[in-house]
């Protein structure tokens, strides 16, 4: 029967519609709503752990995701940082660091934190996230920042840099600064011309830390110690100022 | 014309009534502060940009970056205006418009001598900028393009006081396209930070150019009344009309640059980032409060409304006053935007830092401003006393 002869027919009326087929349409009516009232709340509802799990697999690039030959990042545990500064010692001796004019590469950053009388001390290890999107290397006018191609680490060639300091605006994460000696922004390469160049497999930061706290290494390395702390099942896994976009190579956990 | 001698262009360009003792004196006052201001900038090529300027790691941009972008939102807003009664004709600001591509290309040169002092090695951008250019940058596009308008109007300058008509109007449809461009670029350098939640976002480039064509209006006022005053005349009916259109102009735009203020410190306030909440409430209520409630919204958008009701359009020199308020406060307000997107902690909450870094200029970024007010000044003067019969006379196309 098509539409037309539809229209032709007389209207029934609700009146003379069984009580059974009123009340199975209401069922039906009920249960469309209950579906999607049910999601909606479902999709409000925080699930810490499974938002946790999410957000750590967001943050590690998985499989396939690693443009670079070797792929450096580092992962600091946190929670074993005592704040002694070796690191930042032997990075400025390694790197020849300036002393003046807040010149650092890595600095470890403390929090003091009061409750019920007691106080609580956290320390927090910084340094450039080498980021797979980094703003740094966007901005910069004359291409005097890039990924290097090999180790995907955000390098500098100082004599293309003119000192607009688009790049320290840019950096998310505060790790640029003007190197009053080279006239240039410097920055954290992880010892990629000093340490890496002549062959060790860490940079000094790492290696100075008495707590192991800094593990560096190629993130598409099985063998590495990274690796594995990055794919420890339940661990859990974040980067700073995620917001940003920005894709840090540098990871934080407790452990 | 275009085959008669230089000197004979500037017998018939230059005001001869200008050449008076006063004018002398005040050129080359302008001139003084112009060459004792820049040379507090110079000085940082000698001792460091870092020891005589107070940028810091945390906050690397200062008072020369927001005085530079001020600069050159004027002379973008300048050259749009003009170039708007170039090409479609007709419009009463026509009449002014000589006047205004000579004060865009005067303001850019305040802005080119700006960021000539506050960049750390201007002399590595000259090669790199042309060999290594790096296409997805914000800043080698707003450089690039500004260089381009600077060199379009400077072209189409020439065709003006040389009557080539047909090349002035050319260059000066590019060249405002390129200023656009620019200013859309230089909004980009902060909008594309998302590190600087403060910046970060859509309005931005807009709110540039927004700014644009109310600095614009507020300058082509105010210098065309000055043009007047230094001559002890009064205005013809034609320049007080298109005067009277630039003050139009003004005030609609006003209206728009206070309706995208209030919204985009809403904005802030109802969500997104902590860090540009902290951001906003530095002008709100921290230490850019007295800046932005009293300089920014006070002198410079308040007062020169209530003035523009009371001169009605018609009493020029309650207008000019309006512009002069209005440009002291976009001045204030580059500034304040340029401090507000730095002055929060990105760590805040560690290492006991405050909620909002102190900035104070130093000396010689005073100076440097001081230099680059003397460049627009003793720019005006000098066009003025050499070109302005082009300036007053009706235009050439």
């Amino acid at each position: 029967m098509n539409i037309e002869d539809l229209e032709k027919e007389k209207n029934e009326g609700i009146g003379s519609l069984p009580l059974q087929e009123r009340r199975e349409f209401l069922k039906m009516g009920l249960a469309l709503t209950g579906v999607f009232l049910g999601g909606s709340i479902l999709s409000m509802t925080s699930i810490s752990h499974a938002s946790n799990q999410k957000n750590a697999d967001m943050d590690i690039p998985s499989e396939g995701q690693y443009p670079y030959p070797k792929h450096y990042g580092m992962i600091m545990r946190q929670n074993r940082c005592v704040g002694c500064e070796l690191c930042v010692e032997a990075c400025k001796q390694s790197n020849h660091v300036p002393n003046d004019h807040g010149a650092w590469r890595t600095a470890i950053q403390e929090k003091i934190t009061r409750e019920n009388s007691t106080e609580k001390r956290e320390f927090r290890p910084v340094l450039c996230n080498q980021c797979n999107r980094p703003p740094c290397v966007r901005v910069c006018p004359t291409k005097a920042t890039y990924k290097d191609p090999e180790t995907g680490i955000v390098v500098m060639d100082y004599k293309k840099c003119i000192g607009c300091k688009t790049c320290m605006a840019a950096c998310p994460y505060n790790a640029r600064y003007f190197n009053e000696e080279k006239y240039a922004i410097d920055k954290c390469n992880f010892c990629i011309d000093t340490r890496l160049a002549e062959g060790k497999k860490e940079t000094a930061c790492a290696a100075a830390c008495p707590a192991r706290v800094r593990i560096f290494g190629d993130l598409k390395d099985k063998s590495t110690e990274i690796y594995r702390l990055l794919h420890t099942p339940d661990s859990k896994i974040w980067v700073l100022r995620p917001d940003t976009g920005a894709l840090p190579n540098v990871f934080y956990m407790n452990a | 014309m275009s085959n008669i001698s230089l000197s004979a262009i500037f017998a018939e360009t230059a005001e001869p009534c200008l050449a008076t003792p006063e004018m002398n004196r005040a050129t080359i006052f302008f001139l003084i502060v112009t060459v004792v201001g820049l040379s507090c900038g110079v000085l940082a090529f000698i001792f460091g940009h870092h020891t005589i300027y107070n940028n810091t790691r945390e906050m690397p941009w200062g008072m020369l970056i927001s005085t530079y972008a001020f600069w050159a939102i004027t002379s973008t807003g300048l050259c749009m205006y003009a170039a708007m009664s170039h090409v479609f004709g007709g419009t009463r600001m026509g009449m002014i418009s000589n006047r205004m591509v000579w004060m865009s290309i005067i303001c850019i040169m305040g802005a080119f001598a700006t960021i000539g002092v506050e960049i750390a090695s201007p002399h590595r951008m000259l090669l790199y900028n042309i060999i290594s250019p790096n296409p997805l940058s914000n800043i080698w596009w707003m450089g690039t393009l500004y260089g381009l308008a600077v060199g379009c109007m400077i072209i189409e300058f020439a065709g003006i006081v040389t009557g080539l008509g047909k090349l002035a109007l050319v260059m000066g449809v590019f060249g405002a396209l390129a200023e656009v461009l620019a200013n859309s670029c230089l909004g980009g350098v902060f909008a594309t930070l998302p590190a600087r939640p403060y910046w970060y976002g859509a309005q931005l480039p807009i709110y540039f150019l927004t700014s644009a064509f109310l600095s614009g209006a507020a300058a082509a006022v105010l210098f065309n009344y000055l043009a007047y005053r230094i001559r002890n005349e009064k205005m013809s009916t034609t320049v007080h009309l298109a005067v009277k259109s630039a003050g139009k102009a003004m005030t609609l735009v006003l209206i728009l640059y206070s309706v995208a203020t209030f919204w985009r410190l809403v904005s802030f306030y109802v969500g997104g980032p902590e860090l540009g909440r902290t951001a906003a409430d530095a002008l709100i209520t921290g230490p850019l409060a007295l800046n932005f409630w009293v300089l920014e919204v006070g002198i410079g958008l308040i007062i020169p409304i209530v003035l523009i009701i009371l001169s009605r359009l018609e009493n020029m020199s309650m207008l000019a006053f309006a512009g002069f308020l209005i440009l002291v406060g976009q001045f204030v307000a580059r500034y304040d935007l340029v401090v507000a997107g730095q002055n929060v902690p990105q760590n805040l909450g560690w290492d006991n830092l405050p909620t909002h870094f102190s900035y104070v200029p130093s000396f010689f970024e005073f100076g440097v401003i001081a230099g680059s007010i003397g460049v627009v000044a003793f720019g005006f003067l000098m066009g003025e006393r050499v070109f302005g019969k082009t300036f007053t006379q009706k235009e050439h196309h």
